[in-house]
């Protein structure tokens, strides 16, 4: 690593083709001026770069982050091992960003989980009175398919629905609660300046239009869907509290326009959902691999916006 | 946050980052149908713990003016009850179990307790509701009548349908839940549960048991409830 760190000090466009291969692009664009200005540019400098990287980088990030320690620093200490590695093998290097952290990453998988179970398991308590408003006369709004439902029967469904409600609710507490002590809320959060931004990101999208200019590491677009998942999220939970418990949240039932209507809002923040994931879905496939790892493994090979 | 790696690095930050979603592989548990059963069943149990942490004994359910009922011909109920049960001319209350005064009570004995009528919605687990007039005498008041001891943890009631249901005795000290005998101010009808039913505007439907034969305050309950026992919930707060 710190041998790296010595190629890219003396410029390297010579050194970058022979080290590395599908990585040329960013080994080449990677002076070590240029990571660093880019890393103040991501994000403000950190009083300590530990700080910022948590507790998942401790043992190894000592020297080795980039704007906490310059390579010529550390050159007095190369090892043997790590520049006969990088030399032997022919690999080259290539920069990684830390996108997110494993709490986001825990919360991110587990309440997508418990939304499936949610869902599927919320459509057989459905199918039970698959209306809104009173029981006589009888209608029937929406025939949900019993193939695509979790639980087999009411009784069933009640039982996923009343455990993963709460791995839902923690999970979705945990994550926002962290996005917000983080200050990472930040980078997601669809504010008023975002407005001019959707549309021509849509037209993008939908019509082919021309890609707008990325500027920061969410677009417009993905922080109205974001944004709006999440409030989503806090509309379902609190409607389903009115739901289970009308008597006891009778308050919270009032505000939402009694028991009918929170039936109606808990099957419109479904319908949030069921419209977000689609979506979520076809723009990581659309976004690849190495996008989609790093809601795994935290880390994403040569970002785009670096 | 970024730096530079090579592959090996990457592969090792990548691995160790990936172990830490491995409590995730737990959730495999509810794949594997016994572990699934028991999990389920926590997760009803946890739900109705915070709910009954929840609950109030002085907190009342709405209730409404009558321009808000829902017509007695549009009161639906469960399928269960499509063969309305024999009722014995005769009819009594049996009451047993952790009280002073056990034995038959009649129905005059039970309206000549103070008579509650209220406007409350009657909670379906299927999902529906509608707003009811129930009148009857508070449980409460009928437990002090048979001398019930109150600390005992569950008010038990058979039903002549073979129904049978239980309630906490926090729920049955709440002051609207009633021995109910009438509904839109008349005698309860043979499809509502005549001659006394349970009228719980703190549980859900299928709490207020119908066509009651007898009640028992009781510590331990060999059955918990009809459907409950069934899968669904026993607690039932609403």
């Amino acid at each position: 690593m710190i041998a790296d760190g010595q190629d890219r000090a003396k410029g390297t466009p010579e050194s970058a083709p022979s080290g590395a291969q599908s990585e040329t692009r960013d080994t080449e664009a990677s002076s070590a001026g240029d990571v660093l200005s880019s890393e103040l540019a991501v994000r403000p400098p950190a009083p300590a770069g530990q700080a910022t990287s948590g507790d998942d980088l401790a043992p190894v990030a000592d020297g080795l982050m980039l704007g906490t320690a310059t390579p010529e620093v550390e050159a007095p200490a190369p090892t043997v091992h790590e520049s006969e590695t990088a030399g032997a093998k022919g690999q080259g290097t290539f920069v990684a960003a830390y996108e997110h952290s494993a709490v986001v990453r825990f919360c991110h998988w587990l309440n997508a989980i418990a939304l499936v179970i949610m869902i599927t398991s919320g459509w057989r308590i459905f199918i039970a009175f698959p209306s809104f408003g009173p029981r006589i006369p009888e209608h029937q709004l929406l025939k949900i398919p019993d193939a695509i439902t979790l639980g087999g029967w009411l009784g069933g469904a009640l039982q996923w629905h009343y455990t993963f409600m709460w791995v839902f609710t923690a999970t979705g507490l945990v994550y926002v609660g962290y996005l917000i002590a983080s200050g990472d809320y930040r980078i997601m959060l669809f504010r008023p300046r975002d407005i001019p931004g959707v549309w021509p990101m849509a037209r993008h999208y939908l019509f082919f239009g021309p890609e707008p200019k990325q500027t920061e590491a969410y677009n417009p677009l993905q922080k109205l869907a974001y944004t709006t998942i999440v409030l989503c999220g806090a509309l379902s939970v609190l409607t389903g509290a009115v739901i289970l418990r009308p008597v006891q949240f009778s308050g919270l039932a009032w505000v939402m326009g009694g028991f009918h209507l929170a039936r109606v809002w808990h099957f419109v923040a479904m319908c949030g959902f069921v419209a977000f994931i689609p979506g979520h879905l076809v723009m990581v496939a659309l976004h690849g691999w190495n996008n989609f790892m790093s809601m795994v493994r935290g880390w994403k090979k040569n970002p785009e916006y670096l | 946050m970024h730096r530079q790696f090579d592959d090996k690095e990457f592969r090792r930050v990548a691995r160790r980052q990936i172990l830490k979603l491995t409590p995730l592989v737990a959730l495999g548990a509810f794949a594997v149908p016994p572990a699934q059963d028991y999990l389920l069943d926590r997760g009803v149990a946890f739900t109705d713990w915070a709910a009954s942490k929840l609950f109030r004994t002085g907190h009342l359910a709405p209730t409404y003016p009558d321009s808000a009922l829902t017509p007695l011909n549009r009161f639906a109920y469960n399928s269960y009850d499509t063969n309305k049960p024999e009722i014995d001319p005769d009819w009594a209350l049996e009451v047993s179990g952790l009280v002073r005064k056990p034995g038959n009570y009649s129905l005059d004995d039970i309206r000549r307790l103070p008579r509650i009528s209220q406007n409350t919605r009657h909670v379906c687990i299927e999902g529906w509701d509608l707003v009811a007039n129930f009148a009857g005498a508070r449980l409460s008041d009928f437990l002090s009548l048979i001398g019930a001891d109150t600390s005992a943890r569950f008010v038990y009631v058979e039903c002549a349908d073979d129904y049978y249901e239980s309630l906490d005795m926090e729920a049955a000290m709440h002051p609207q839940s009633l021995l109910c005998y009438e509904m839109y101010g008349k005698p309860l009808e043979a499809g509502h549960g005549a001659p006394l039913r349970w009228a719980l505007p703190t549980k859900i439907g299928y709490k207020s048991a119908k066509y009651l034969t007898s009640l028992k305050v009781t510590n331990v309950l060999t059955q918990r409830s009809y459907w409950g026992d069934q899968g669904y919930s026993t607690y039932a707060d609403i």
